[in-house]
């Protein structure tokens, strides 16, 4: 599965953050966002990638910034990783129907029915900027993220 | 990302053990309460050890703060204590008490290390300090630092194993390439 390009619009996209709230891109037209596809809550190195943006979102803000994590987990077992982990940006649960917007950015993973480990940085009018496809076990850090924003910002 | 390299080049202003001109340079960003890092803190003793004049040691912050409560205010002691010329004695110390890192045993500690523990409180509320830590982390997230501790030698992020054994063989084998 291919993920989307550079230059193409950011596919909208609703899914809930918490059983009664949804997030749609959409919302977040006028600032850049940051996409976190991860594969799998409480596994250790999504908790150590998605620490690392906890700690670098003050930088990451400074861009005009949000992050947005997503993986395949329920919305319940979203709540208590946000909660045990201290997470400051919403996490949303692609769980129903199971992937599908892993599926619209071409980060899911047939296989193990999870989500790559993927990132994209989108513009604020909503076209992607720049996409990365990490190996599963890699954390793939926060500098391609930043070098992304800023030069969006120059 | 796949080819992370230093972006903060090795300065004057950095920590360092060993000689300013050492063919091998290892950069450590750690964080003080971080356990992998108090793993590593006997391991790269080792190394300096095995490897002596061949090797200079950096050391630079990365506190993860939001998970280590206690890891911000450590990084910032030891900076304070390098404006008493006891930035390493201090930095020994913390990783070998990491699990006691509140504010009360962080003065014992500098009182053990015979500090002036008026002025060193005074340093850790200064905005240089804080200014330090954060350049320091900042740095180490556009370098590619994804987590505690991260190395990079010679100005390359070590992707390795950081066992003894396996670390020592691959700095002298970049050693060997220098």
């Amino acid at each position: 599965m291919a993920m989307l390009k550079e230059g193409t619009k950011a596919p909208d996209f609703s899914l809930p953050s918490t059983p009664d709230q949804k997030v749609s891109l959409s919302e977040f037209r006028g600032k850049n966002v940051v996409l976190v596809f991860y594969p799998a809550d409480w596994s250790p190195v999504c908790g150590d990638q998605l620490a690392l943006y906890n700690e670098v979102l003050p930088m990451i803000k400074k861009h005009n910034a949000e992050v947005i994590g997503l993986s395949v987990d329920g919305i319940w077992c979203h709540l208590e990783f946000t909660k045990e982990r201290k997470y400051r940006f919403p996490i949303l649960s692609d769980f129903e129907p199971k992937g599908a917007t892993a599926k619209l950015y071409g980060a899911y993973r047939d296989h193990e029915g999870t989500s790559e480990r993927a990132l994209y940085v989108i513009d604020k009018d909503g076209i992607i900027r720049w996409s990365y496809l990490s190996p599963v076990g890699v954390n793939p850090g926060a500098d391609g993220i930043l070098d992304a924003l800023e030069k969006i910002n120059k | 990302m796949s080819s992370s390299h230093l972006k903060i080049a090795v300065s004057k202003e950095d920590h360092f053990q060993g000689p300013d001109n050492a063919p091998l340079v290892l950069v450590e960003y750690g964080d003080y309460q971080c356990p992998h890092c108090g793993h590593a803190y006997p391991i790269v003793k080792r190394l300096q050890k095995a490897l002596g004049d061949q090797l200079k040691f950096v050391f630079r912050n990365f506190p993860l703060s939001e998970i280590h409560q206690d890891a911000l205010n450590a990084a910032k002691v030891a900076e304070a204590a390098a404006s008493q010329g006891k930035f390493w004695e201090m930095h020994d110390m913390l990783f070998e008490k990491q699990l006691h890192l509140d504010v009360e045993s962080l003065g014992n500690y500098a009182e053990k290390l015979g500090l002036d523990v008026e002025a060193l409180n005074e340093a850790v509320g200064k905005a240089s300090v804080e200014n330090r830590v954060e350049t320091d982390f900042e740095g180490g997230v556009r370098s590619g630092v994804n987590g505690t501790p991260t190395f990079f030698v010679n100005g390359v992020r070590y992707d390795g194993d950081w066992e003894y054994a396996p670390f020592l063989s691959a700095l002298k084998e970049v050693l060997g390439k220098v």
